[in-house]
C-alpha cells in the first residue's frame, strides 16, 4: 500500500505507486453496473470497477464465476445486458471488437496457423492500413522484444508453447493498445516456464506501461503478476483489492480459503477489551485472543481465521521457553505430517478436538534427515492476536 | 500325448501372433482387393475395348490378339478411335461443353453451399441437426424420381411456368425444360449436398477464437471473411467442389431428362455411342478420355492435400 508515515504523524499515500488510493485520479476503464445474461443464467451481476491507468489488474476466480464474461465484454465479444464500460473516457456502448483500443491475448492464443510468426504478428498493423517498410519494422522491433526473430518465417504449428505464447502478446502488443487483455496468459504452459514467464509478462508491462487487465484462476499467479485482484464468485465481486490486503485481510470465509489456505474456526465473541477480542469455539473453555479494529458485540458469532504459516509450532519439551508472551497457545499432537523441502505441513489436532493445520520453514539443515517434529509429537502450537482475524461473512 | 499337448501351444501361439501381425495388412489389403476387382479390371477391360475395331458381330468389336497367323499372337491396337474423337469436333465440343457446365455448376454449387454450410455451423442446438438432416433427406428418395419431379416442376404446364402466369409475370409458358437452365438447374440441385456435408465438416472445426482474435486486431468482418475464414476453409472448398465438378462432367441422368437432345454433354453421347449406334470401342475411347480429364483434377487435390498434411 506504500503509506509512509511522515513528520506530522499523518500518513502519506504514494499515489504515483497506488492511484486507485487518490480520490481525485480519473479511473482509465470504469465499469459501471454492467449485468450479462445468458438466457435465465446470470454470467456477470451488476458489477461495478475502476482500473488505473498502468495497472496489472487480475480477475480472479474459478470457471464460470463470470471473469471471462466481463473480459469479452472488454473486448467487446459480448454485449453488456445492463450498465456500461468506458476506456479512457470513451463509452464502448456499440463499438465492435475491431473499433476498440484494446487486445486480447487469447486463452489458446489463437494464433493464424496459415500464416507465418511475421505475418501473425503483422496483421493488426495491415488491418490498420500502416505501410509496409513500417510494418516490417514494427514486428522485428518486437519480435526482438520476445526474442523470436529467428522464428520469424515459422507456422504456429513449428514452435514451443512458449514461442507461442510469447507470439500470442506481441501479435497482441503491436498495436500498442490502450489496454491489454490476457485470458489465462500462462495457462498452457508448465510450472517453470510459467514462473519464468511472469516476470517476463511484468517487465513487459512495465516498460510499455500499458494497463493490463488478466483473467486468472490460479490465486498464485494473480499474486504474483497483479497490481490489483478482484476476487470473483458468481457473477460478482466477493473482494477488491492489493495481493497483500486480500491475503491478510480477507473480507468473508470464501476470501480466506480461495486465496492461500486457512484454519477457519466458528466462534463466538466473549469478552472485549478494547480492538482485543476474546473468542471461543463452541464447547471449548479456553479463549483465543484477537486483535480486530471493528465493532462486534460480545455473543456474535464470528469466523476466526488464521493462515497456517502464522501459528508457530514447537514440541511441548522446548515450548514453554520460546512461546512469545501475549500469544494464543494451544496443545496438541501430530496428526499428519508432509515435508516438502523449504516447509513442513502439519496437520495437528488440539486437545479440545480441533484440527489445525500449520506450516513451518524448514530453516535448519537436518542433517540426520529426521525431522525434528514428527508423527504423533506432542506440540505446543502459538500465535499473536495480531495473526488472526475475524470475519463476520 | 504330453508332447503333442506341447506342440499345439506355440503353433497355436504362432498362428495368432501371426494373425495380430497381418491383422493391419488385412484391413488394408481388402479395400484395395475390392478397388483391384470393381475399378481397375473394368477400367482394363475397357482400355481394351477402346483399341479394338467395331465389327458387326457379336460381341461387336475384334479382339486385340490375332491367332490367325498361327503360332505367336499378334497384338493388333487400333487407335482410330482416338483419332476420331479429334477429327470430329463433335467430340471435343461436347466434351468443353461437359467441362464448361461442370465448373459453372460448381461455382453455382459454392455460392449457394458455401453460405449454408456456414450458417450450419453457426446454428446452435437441435436446429444444427435438422438442417443437416435437410441436406441429407434428399438422399431417401430415388435420385431418379427426383429428376423427374423436376421435368414436373420445369414443363410448359409445370410449377414454375403455373406460379410466374399466375402472379401474372408472363403472359405465355416460358420454355425451361430441354434447355441448358433445365440441366444447370438439375445438377446444381443433385450435387449441392456433396459441396455442403465437406464444406460442413471443415468448418465445424474452425476455431472461433481466430475469427475473433482477427476482429479484436482490428479487422472488419469481411476483411476477417478473407483473411481467415476463406484460407481456413480452403480444403473443404477444394473437397466439395471435386466431389461437383467430378461426377457433374459425367452426368448422364440430368442432361438426357432434362436437357433432352439439346445439351450436349459426354455422359449423354458416351450412352448414345455404345446404345444407339452400337459402337462399343468409341464408346470406351470416350470413358477413357472422360477418365484421364477428372485423373488431373483429382491429382491436382491430393496434391494439395499431401502439401496440407505435410505442414
Amino acid at each position: 500500500m506504500n503509506v509512509q508515515a511522515s513528520s506530522d504523524g499523518e500518513s502519506q499515500v504514494d499515489y504515483t505507486h497506488s492511484p486507485w488510493l487518490d480520490p481525485s485520479a480519473t479511473p482509465f476503464i470504469q465499469i459501471k453496473n454492467i449485468n450479462k445474461q445468458f438466457g435465465a443464467f446470470t454470467a456477470v451481476n451488476d458489477v461495478s470497477l475502476d482500473i488505473y491507468k498502468g495497472e496489472l489488474f487480475a480477475l480472479l476466480g474459478g470457471s464460470g464465476c463470470g471473469k471471462t464474461t466481463l473480459l469479452r465484454m472488454l473486448a467487446g465479444f459480448e454485449t453488456p445486458t445492463s450498465g456500461s464500460i468506458i476506456i479512457d473516457g470513451v463509452d464502448m456502448n456499440g463499438i465492435p471488437p475491431y473499433e476498440r483500443p484494446v487486445n486480447m491475448m487469447f486463452q489458446s492464443y489463437a494464433l493464424f496457423p496459415h500464416m507465418s510468426v511475421h505475418k501473425n504478428i503483422a496483421y493488426g498493423l495491415k488491418r490498420e492500413g500502416v505501410a509496409k517498410a513500417e510494418r516490417t519494422q514494427r514486428t522485428n522491433e518486437i519480435l526482438e522484444m520476445v526474442e523470436l526473430e529467428e522464428f520469424a518465417k515459422r507456422k504456429p504449428h513449428q514452435l514451443s508453447g512458449g514461442q507461442r505464447q510469447r507470439v500470442a502478446l506481441a501479435r497482441a502488443l503491436i498495436k500498442r493498445p490502450k489496454v491489454l487483455l490476457l485470458d489465462e496468459p500462462l495457462a498452457a504452459l508448465d510450472k517453470r516456464l510459467r514462473e519464468q514467464t511472469q516476470f517476463e509478462l511484468m517487465n513487459i508491462q512495465e516498460k510499455l506501461g500499458i494497463t493490463f487487465v488478466v483473467v486468472t484462476h490460479d490465486q498464485e499467479e494473480a499474486m504474483t503478476l497483479a497490481t490489483r485482484i478482484a476476487v470473483m464468485d458468481k457473477g460478482d465481486f466477493e473482494q477488491i483489492g492489493t495481493p497483500a490486503q486480500i491475503y491478510e485481510n480477507p473480507r468473508s470465509r470464501f476470501i480466506a480459503s480461495f486465496i492461500g489456505s486457512a484454519n477457519l474456526l466458528d466462534c463466538a465473541v466473549t469478552k472485549r477489551d478494547g480492538d482485543f477480542y476474546s473468542v471461543s469455539q463452541p464447547g471449548v473453555d479456553q479463549p483465543i485472543v484477537v486483535e480486530y479494529d471493528g465493532e462486534l458485540a460480545v455473543g456474535a458469532n464470528v469466523t476466526l481465521a488464521v493462515r497456517p504459516e502464522k501459528i508457530h509450532v514447537e514440541k511441548r519439551s522446548v515450548a514453554n521457553s520460546s512461546v512469545a508472551q501475549g500469544s494464543n497457545q494451544l496443545n496438541g499432537v501430530v496428526k499428519e505430517m508432509a515435508y516438502l523441502g523449504r516447509l513442513s505441513t502439519y496437520h495437528i489436532v488440539t486437545d479440545s478436538g480441533v484440527l489445525i493445520e500449520v506450516t513451518s520453514p524448514n530453516q535448519s539443515r537436518y542433517r540426520d534427515g529426521n525431522h525434528p517434529i514428527d508423527w504423533d509429537d506432542e506440540v505446543t502450537i502459538s500465535f499473536a492476536p495480531q495473526s488472526a482475524v475475524l470475519l463476520t461473512e | 500325448m504330453a508332447a503333442s499337448d506341447q506342440l499345439t501351444g506355440p503353433w497355436y501361439a504362432r498362428i495368432t501372433g501371426a494373425i495380430h501381425r497381418n491383422l493391419t495388412s488385412l484391413i488394408v489389403g481388402i479395400p484395395f482387393f475390392w478397388l483391384l476387382l470393381f475399378f481397375l479390371v473394368p477400367f482394363f477391360i475397357v482400355l481394351k475395348l477402346s483399341f479394338a475395331e467395331s465389327i458387326i458381330a457379336s460381341p461387336p468389336f475384334t479382339s486385340l490378339l490375332d491367332w490367325s497367323k498361327g503360332g505367336f499372337p499378334e497384338i493388333a491396337i487400333n487407335t482410330e478411335n482416338y483419332l476420331y474423337l479429334i477429327e470430329d469436333d463433335l467430340y471435343t465440343k461436347t466434351f468443353l461443353n461437359s467441362l464448361k457446365i461442370a465448373s459453372i455448376c460448381t461455382i453455382i454449387c459454392l455460392l449457394i453451399g458455401y453460405p449454408m454450410a456456414y450458417g450450419i455451423v453457426r446454428t446452435q442446438g437441435t436446429w444444427r441437426y435438422i438442417f443437416l438432416l435437410l441436406i441429407i433427406l434428399p438422399f431417401w428418395t430415388s435420385f431418379l424420381l427426383r429428376v423427374y419431379a423436376w421435368m414436373g416442376i420445369l414443363a410448359d404446364q409445370g410449377t414454375v411456368n403455373d406460379i410466374l402466369l399466375y402472379l401474372g409475370l408472363i403472359d405465355k409458358p416460358i420454355k425451361l425444360l430441354y434447355k441448358p437452365i433445365a440441366v444447370y438447374i438439375g445438377i446444381v440441385y443433385t450435387y449441392l449436398p456433396f459441396m455442403i456435408l465437406p464444406l460442413y465438416a471443415n468448418m465445424e472445426k474452425l476455431d472461433s477464437s481466430l475469427r475473433e482474435a482477427a476482429m479484436d486486431l482490428g479487422a472488419n468482418p469481411v476483411s476477417t471473411f478473407f483473411t481467415v475464414t476463406l484460407p481456413m476453409t480452403l480444403p473443404g472448398i477444394i473437397a466439395g467442389s471435386l466431389l461437383v465438378f467430378i461426377p457433374a462432367t459425367g452426368e448422364f441422368v440430368v442432361p438426357d431428362l432434362l436437357g433432352g437432345g439439346n445439351v450436349l454433354m459426354i455422359g449423354r453421347l458416351l450412352s448414345s455411342e455404345f446404345n444407339a449406334n452400337h459402337d462399343w470401342p468409341v464408346a470406351s475411347a470416350i470413358a477413357v478420355v472422360l477418365l484421364i480429364v477428372l485423373v488431373v483434377p483429382m491429382m491436382l487435390y491430393h496434391k494439395v492435400q499431401a502439401a496440407e498434411a505435410s505442414n
